[in-house]
């Protein structure tokens, strides 16, 4: 590591203040980013941690009937709290990384990191959910991308996730066996008015929706209906751990089984 | 009824209380006043002319203490290998310099360019990054085969190639192998990797080095498996300190697998640095450089061949392995693939004609060295892995093949110049069928395919050599090293006793049973004996643990020493009880006359010992302290016999270990508990390794599983709950405990039984796939599946 100050804002507004310095730069759980540190990979002066600031924690239904979820939330209690409303989503946060991990690691950071095998995008994408920041709403759709690149302006935080709640949802993980991340995870979620499907871990873009295979769900939703499809295994990330064709493959089978999973 | 105490108890480990409660001393715990750190600029290519070390503005930043280049090296030794092959044409292995810090070449990524000493970690690691380093980066060898090529880039250039030597065992054999292939009614081919693993103990490497100006000694605190080793290796061949003015202590050790055994760079940087600066040095590896400096372990690429007459017995075996050695010879590197392998390829079976060769290779990678089983899991692999390709291709059950064949009588001697004392390899395997319900898994299998699951059933036999020895024969087979162990047992006026061992407890539990055993001979609670290793100032020169030597030659030490104890102690007691030496005899910690009810406690001998007004003066010396060295005839050959139970899913490729069953033959066992614990954490570094492990460099040196995000470590979660069992007992017949050792053969074991256990389950769903190299990831499954 590098020196840096640390400022502990309590507030959104400080801690959008404290942003302004140069070299300035957001601190939730650390869990990416203070192995960043360590590594000598990231040269922050300041540190402002968005760990004390009470409005952007906790879990609430809106009255829109969305789930709100605070950025500073961490992954433990979305998984504790989240369970009764969305099921679907309380389960992606159940296992993410360790206990440690899930106990520091927040929603804000993970979906402003954007890692490309992060889980909680497929979760943000697949059910059209909007990142609420320090000065504006902005839709998933928008929001993500391409690998641990977002819409997010410099000093913007992301203070809010509000999920439309699916009728159904499952997400489907197949683990890289290092790290432990997906390899290859799909979120499959079911509305009134249709079915989206994202896939994280598998594509060289980062998290993305899978529309043949949600036109195809929209229709019948049932895994056989996207057994014929594919996706491109060129797109695919390939390294030690699989190739391309490997985690194309693997976006069919994670998708069939939270399909299946859903229907019981 | 199992015993509450002494040899056969399940005694808890003592020495947890104070690992578990944060009060243990690790290296790292210790700190001088006013040490000193040190970073290690390490290299960032695997291949490079080192054209210039410019540390002009590094030496002027906050807090640096000086900083070291190779050229500070020219005249201090090379870090030097341990253990001379032979080739098969009688020339003696190539044997490249070893330098502290790289000078005029780098050779692998990782490999220590300078050494910035400054007051704190984060001063030094600073000024480590204002180095600016002029490398011309040359083409890397990675591959073993490519690397031997004619006209390869050569890791060193001073040597004729990248060929270490060309090992052929027995040399004299070949011809008789090549006939009886020649005649044979079916031969079985199989060519294999064994994947390259990183040891990962939980501890990683520290090293601190003081100086003391005023008297000229030198004291080296460092993670080590071998203190006395270390001191030999660097005082006298590196730095030319004499052992007299060198103390090295090597504390609590946070695990070692092999991998702490080797003398590094940094343990010889930091001794030197601590008289060049004038103060305390330390290091403390980070995880990173755990992954790019300790050496690593098997690395091998085989092509083994076995002859079966019409009758299905083996009747010869030959082996082709590259095996790869890194850029420099680490401490027993050519051992490995040499002595600790070749010697075992006859594994449990009577095959009587056997040649090995083995080129060892130097490649722009990090040094390999022992790892947990050292030579012997890479015999099993690939001898276990052969067999049940027969058994498949000759269509006979694979236990029945590998009953056929089994060794029988002992002691015998193999065609590859060991000698098994004793075994039962059928009582092991009958104990194994038992255990796994072998009737039982057709039921089994139902019940997975039912899920959309394949299951598979694999099984494997190994043999093992632990307590390499003897010291006269190992010198004739290139150790640089005797092997012997020592023991000094110090009796206290009051009774207690402490024994100071050449062995090093790593998380073995030493602590814990050589307490038994000593309090067990003499019939005195385990609380009266201390168990002291580590400080070569405290302990008589020993050899230190591997090769699952402890017990079988470390524990043979303490037993003859305690036995030399006990035989002046009844000297004593004759004297005091007034009766005639061969009268009075030991027993539960008192001594007795026999027939009579006369009887001295333990307590009141030593304490004549240490009061000696009551003492026969003129015939014995005051005092009860004893030493002796052990030198074991033969190493100890452990056995048993594996299986393994796997579900895979065909669509993912994913295998999950069910079941695992070992049945091993330690002879006699002084804690059953322990003896339990080591075989578990085998079995997790053995099924790591067939399913997760891998140690992977590109094309240009790069290593790609540089940390826990790519290098895949097996959790609890990814194994099953063992099922083991060391009832079949075949004591050892050479030495005092009957003992054989168990450290290893877990990890010795079991790669062979997941991997046909996988194979099984593949051709269950319709794949006949020969062979699928190790580790046996989903990927590889479903490519496999799929090809
Ligand atoms: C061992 C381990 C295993 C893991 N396994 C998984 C896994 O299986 N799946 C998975 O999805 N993740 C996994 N993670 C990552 C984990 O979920 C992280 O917690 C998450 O990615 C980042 O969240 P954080 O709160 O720790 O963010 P930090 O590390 O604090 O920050 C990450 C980045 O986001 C920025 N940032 C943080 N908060 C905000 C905010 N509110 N607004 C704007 N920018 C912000 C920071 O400046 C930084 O650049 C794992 C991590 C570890 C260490």
């Amino acid at each position: 590591m590098y020196n840096f100050d640390v400022e502990r804002p309590k507030t959104v507004a400080d801690a959008v203040n404290a942003l302004a310095t140069d070299e300035a730069q957001p601190m939730s759980g650390g869990q990416t980013l203070i192995p960043t540190l360590k590594a000598r990979l990231a040269m922050p002066s300041v540190l402002v941690s968005l760990s004390g600031i009470d409005e952007m924690k906790g879990v609430r239904k809106g009255d829109d009937g969305r789930l709100c979820i605070g950025g500073g939330t961490t992954h433990a209690t979305v998984a504790a709290e989240a369970a009764a409303d969305f099921p679907g989503l309380a389960g992606l946060a159940a296992r993410i990384g360790d206990p440690a991990v899930r106990n520091r690691g927040t929603i804000g950071g993970s979906v402003a990191n954007n890692d490309p095998s992060a889980c909680y995008p497929a979760a943000v994408l697949a059910t059209g959910a909007t990142v609420v920041t320090n000065n504006r709403e902005i839709a998933a759709d928008d929001y993500f991308q391409g690998m641990f690149a977002t819409a997010l302006e410099e000093g913007e935080i992301v203070t809010e996730v509000k999920f439309p709640i699916p009728q159904a949802s499952h997400y489907e993980k197949h683990i890289q066996p290092a790290s432990r991340f997906p390899l290859v995870a799909v979120f499959v979620a079911k509305f009134a008015d249709g079915v989206r499907v994202a896939v994280t871990g598998a594509s060289e873009n980062g998290v993305f929706r899978w529309t043949e295979a949600e036109a195809a769900l929209g229709g019948a939703f049932n895994s056989d209906t996207v057994k014929g499809l594919t996706v491109d295994a060129a797109d695919m990330i390939s390294d030690l751990h699989g190739s391309g064709a490997y985690r194309a493959h693997l976006v069919g089978v994670m998708t069939r089984r939270a399909v299946d999973a859903i229907n019981g | 009824m199992p015993k509450d105490s002494g040899i056969g108890a399940s005694s808890k480990r003592r020495e947890d209380i104070r690992f578990l409660t944060g009060d243990g001393n690790y290296t790292d715990d210790i700190n001088i006043h006013g040490q000193a750190y040190v970073h290690f600029l390490r290299s960032d290519v695997a291949h490079g002319t080192l054209n210039s070390v410019n540390t002009d503005a590094a030496a002027a930043m906050d807090g640096v203490v000086k900083i070291f280049t190779g050229t500070d090296f020219e005249a201090v030794g090379s870090i030097p290998c341990g253990w001379q092959v032979t080739d098969k044409h009688g020339e003696v292995m190539q044997e490249p310099r070893h330098p502290v810090l790289a000078h005029g070449k780098v050779r692998h990524v990782g490999e220590p360019i300078a050494a910035v000493v400054a007051d704190t970690p984060e001063q030094a690691r600073d000024a480590a990054e204002a180095i600016e380093v002029d490398i011309s980066e040359l083409p890397a060898v990675i591959d073993m085969k490519e690397a031997v090529r004619d006209g390869a880039p050569k890791v060193h250039d001073d040597l004729t190639g990248n060929l270490c030597y060309d090992w052929g065992f027995v040399e004299e054999n070949k011809g008789a192998v090549d006939a009886a292939f020649e005649k044979a009614a079916h031969v079985t081919t199989l060519e294999l990797v064994n994947n390259r693993l990183v040891a990962n103990p939980m501890e990683p490497r520290v090293a601190v080095g003081d100086f003391a100006r005023s008297t000229g000694d030198y004291t080296l605190y460092t993670t080590s498996q071998n203190p006395h080793v270390i001191r030999l290796l660097m005082g006298a061949f590196v730095l030319g300190i004499p052992e007299h003015k060198l103390r090295v202590v090597a504390p609590d050790v946070g695990g070692g697998f092999g991998t702490k055994i080797f003398h590094y760079q940094e343990e010889a940087f930091v001794t030197f640095a601590a008289k060049a600066c004038n103060r305390p040095v330390k290091w403390t590896s980070s995880r990173s450089e755990a992954f790019m400096s300790d050496a690593h372990g098997r690395d091998h690429v085989t092509k083994i061949e076995l002859a079966l007459d019409a009758d299905n017995n083996f009747t010869a075996l030959r082996t082709d392995t590259y095996a790869n050695m890194g850029a420099y010879l680490s401490t027993f590197a050519p051992s490995v693939p040499t002595w600790l392998h070749g010697t075992l390829m006859a594994g449990n079976y009577k095959t009587p004609l056997i040649y090995v060769n083995v080129k060892a290779v130097f490649t722009n990678t990090v040094p390999v060295d022992a790892y947990r089983g050292a030579g012997r899991p890479e015999a099993t692999y690939q001898l276990e892995r052969l067999v049940d390709k027969a058994a498949h291709e000759l269509g006979v059950d694979p236990i029945k093949l590998r009953r056929q064949n089994f060794v029988t009588e002992f002691p015998y001697a193999t065609p590859v110049a060991v000698e098994y004392d004793t075994g039962d390899y059928i009582a092991t395997m009958d104990k194994l069928e038992e255990m796994a319900d072998v009737a039982g898994f057709a039921a089994r299998r139902q019940e997975s395919e039912a899920k959309g699951r394949l299951r598979g059933f694999g099984v494997n036999c190994y043999i093992e050599a632990c307590g390499i020895a003897p010291s006269n024969l190992v010198g004739q087979l290139g150790a640089r090293a005797g092997l012997y162990e020592s023991a000094t047992v110090r009796v206290n006026a009051t009774g207690g006793l402490v024994v100071m061992t050449g062995s090093h407890s790593h998380g073995q539990g030493h602590e814990t049973s050589f307490a038994q055993v000593v309090a067990e001979m003499i019939g005195i609670d385990e609380s009266m004996v201390e168990i002291v290793h580590g400080d070569t100032d405290r302990v008589p020169m020993g050899m230190g643990t591997y090769g699952s030597r402890s017990l079988a030659v470390g524990g043979s030490a303490m037993v003859r020493a305690t036995e030399k104890i006990i035989a002046k102690a009844r000297k004593i007691a004759s004297h005091l009880l007034e009766a005639s030496e061969t009268d009075v005899e030991l027993k539960d910690g008192a001594f007795t006359v026999a027939g009579t009810d006369k009887s001295v406690a333990w307590g009141d001998v030593t304490l004549a010992a240490y009061v000696p007004h009551n003492y026969p003066l003129e015939e014995i010396e005051p005092g009860l302290e004893e030493t002796a060295f052990y030198d074991p005839a033969n190493f100890t050959y452990p056995s048993g016999a594996y299986a393994c139970e796997v579900e895979l899913d065909p669509e993912t490729g994913q295998v999950t270990v069910e079941r695992f069953f070992a049945a091993d033959d330690f002879g006699n066992i002084v804690n059953p508990m322990i003896v339990t614990g080591q075989v578990h954490g085998g079995l997790a570094q053995g099924i790591g390794q067939a399913l997760m492990e891998n140690c992977t460099y590109d094309a240009d040196g790069q290593l790609l599983s540089a940390s826990y995000m790519d290098y895949a470590m097996p959790r609890a979660s990814d194994l099953p709950f063992y099922d083991v069992d060391h009832s079949c007992q075949t004591p050892c017949t050479h030495n005092p405990l009957g003992v054989k050792g168990c450290g290893e053969a877990g990890a010795i074991g079991s790669p062979p039984a997941v991997v046909n256990a996988v194979l099984d389950a593949m051709r269950s769903g319709g794949k006949d796939v020969s062979h699928i190299d190790m580790p046996v990831s989903p990927h590889r499954v479903w490519e496999a599946m799929n090809s």
